[in-house]
């Protein structure tokens, strides 16, 4: 960690628009929440739907996207990135301080409004609301770090994450078993499953294989960062 | 006292070739990097500042390798061409967090001092979004030199300036020069880098035309033969009258442009000449115009040198 990278990050990621784009993620969760907890039905699909399918399936890789992208890639593409790289910091010191700030930022913006969320819908009953909170932890961690390797290696980071996370996972996933497999929203689902101990969650993806996976994902994307972000290039305007 | 070596450097872009085989090395002092638009002379800066890898060759600070090398910035200062730098953060911010990244022992007093340095300490406490050209190119300097340098690389510091903020930043670098720094700027304006370079380094085309003191890249750029574009009452006397002289080496006569093409080889002997050889024969002169002042073309000449 680096006192003065966190700050810098968390100025640039919370300041200007950017912020109050970030509330929308947990304004319409609870919101949607909020409604459905007035309605009457099957309380239980209905909360596995909005915090499956909305808030894990949906929300969270939107909000890892922006958050991700957002420590990293806006410095790298307005080249302000160059006072960062300037100095003697070890690279991977930056990329380290640079993913805290982003899984901060992802679990505040999601986690916590998911336990609300949770709570508001089904109380602490089955433990759904722990579940997916902790799901939405290990997943969100995940996504951030994923996103924030691909602001360093594509200057279409947010093109290329949004393939990701609703091409892939969401549509393939949808109709190919196997791709379900390298899903972290489906490894998010198994640790969501294995917490509440609830069978309604559903996921395609043992727990054992989903947390070496989430490990690995969260670790080797840092490592590759790191090892991009020494080697980065800065390419002439002329 | 620190020295950049760059040994026998090329750099392409897939099959552009941005810097081609270039060696030249940067000492103590100020040195001018002049070239055009285009010339390869940021490619060269990013290589120089550690942000770009050769295709071949070396470049090193004191036999170091910079590329990869992240403890080179203790000793370098980089001032970047682009001018995105945090807008949301005030100067004294700004420069802070620089002082800080550098893991000074006492960053508020290197950023004041910096901030002094380059006279902002006035506005320091406004957003660097609301400063001018000149100013943020100040406190882009502030941020260079925070940690105190043995060297100064700077790209086209001088774009956009006014008149005062240019005299200004080339006093300061002035000062840096004789304290015996290594400061290196950019740019493809020939007055600038005279008025200020103890040593100019010449690139075109991505390769390296000439180097010396400023004496001696002036007398290769006015030794050249100059091109004129003539027109007159009477082109052929005229051409008669003028190819009698010595200063004049060759003429074409243009039938399309209806105008005379003079090539020159004594610039000063030429421009005395010209009126009155005209006033003698009773010529008129209707236009008289350099064929080829651009800069691109004393560049050319340069590099065919």
């Amino acid at each position: 960690m680096n006192p003065t990278v966190a700050r810098l990050t968390v100025r640039g990621l919370l300041g200007r628009r950017r912020g109050l784009l970030l509330l929308v993620v947990p304004a319409l969760l609870l919101a949607v929440s909020a409604l459905a907890a007035a309605a009457h039905g099957d309380e239980q699909s209905l909360t596995v739907k909005i915090l499956g399918e909305l808030d894990l399936g949906t929300l969270v890789p939107i909000l890892g996207l922006v958050v991700g992208t957002g420590v990293i890639a806006t410095e790298i593409d307005d080249g302000s990135i160059v006072y960062l790289l300037a100095k003697p910091l070890p690279r991977w010191r930056i990329v380290t301080t640079k993913l805290v700030v982003a899984i901060g930022t992802t679990w505040a913006f999601a986690a916590v409004p998911t336990l609300f969320a949770g709570l508001l819908l089904y109380g602490t009953r089955d433990g759904l609301a722990l579940g997916y909170t902790v799901a939405v932890l290990v997943a969100g961690a995940a996504y951030s770090a994923l996103f924030l390797l691909l602001g360093v290696v594509t200057r279409h980071a947010v093109v290329a994450g949004l393939g990701y996370a609703l091409v892939w996972e969401a549509l393939v996933g949808n109709y190919v078993d196997g791709a379900r497999t390298l899903s972290i929203q489906q490894w998010g689902r198994a640790v969501a499953q294995s917490v509440a101990g609830e069978s309604a969650i559903g996921s395609a993806v043992p727990l054992g294989t989903a947390v070496p996976l989430l490990l690995i994902v969260t670790v080797a994307s840092t490592v590759l960062a790191s090892v991009k972000l020494a080697g980065l290039t800065l390419t002439a305007d002329e | 006292m620190a020295t950049i070596t760059i040994d026998t450097v090329s750099r392409w872009f897939g099959n552009v070739v941005a810097v081609n085989d270039v060696t030249m090395a940067i000492g103590p002092g100020i040195t001018g990097l002049l070239g055009p638009n285009g010339a390869g002379k940021s490619t060269l800066i990013h290589m120089m500042s550690g942000f770009l890898a050769p295709s071949s060759g070396s470049v090193a600070l004191d036999g170091t390798p910079i590329w990869r090398n992240q403890q080179v910035y203790r000793q370098i200062g980089l001032v970047p061409e682009r001018e995105s730098m945090y807008d949301h953060l005030t100067g004294w911010e700004f420069v802070l967090a620089n002082a800080e990244l550098h893991g000074l022992a006492h960053p508020g007093a290197a950023a004041r001092r910096a901030l002094d340095l380059v006279e902002m300490a006035e506005a320091k406490d406004r957003r660097t979004g609301t400063y001018s050209k000149g100013m943020k190119q100040r406190v882009k300097m502030a941020s260079a030199l925070v940690h105190d340098p043995s060297v100064l690389l700077l790209d086209e510091p001088f774009n956009g300036m006014d008149p005062r903020q240019r005299l200004h930043l080339m006093d300061l670098l002035r000062r840096f020069g004789a304290d015996g720094r290594t400061v290196l700027f950019s740019s493809h304006i020939l007055e600038e880098v005279e008025q200020l370079a103890r040593h100019i380094e010449v690139v075109v085309a991505g390769r390296h035309a000439a180097s010396g003191d400023f004496r001696r890249i002036r007398r290769l750029m006015t030794d050249r033969p100059h091109r004129y574009l003539v027109r007159s009452s009477d082109d052929r006397r005229l051409a008669a009258a003028l190819i009698a002289d010595g200063s004049t080496a060759g003429i074409e006569v243009d039938g399309r442009e209806r105008a005379l093409r003079v090539q020159a080889v004594n610039f000063q002997g030429f421009t005395t000449l010209l009126p009155r050889v005209a006033r003698e024969a009773g010529i008129r002169l209707y236009t008289v115009s350099p064929a080829d002042e651009s800069l691109e073309s004393v560049f050319s000449y340069l590099v065919s040198a």
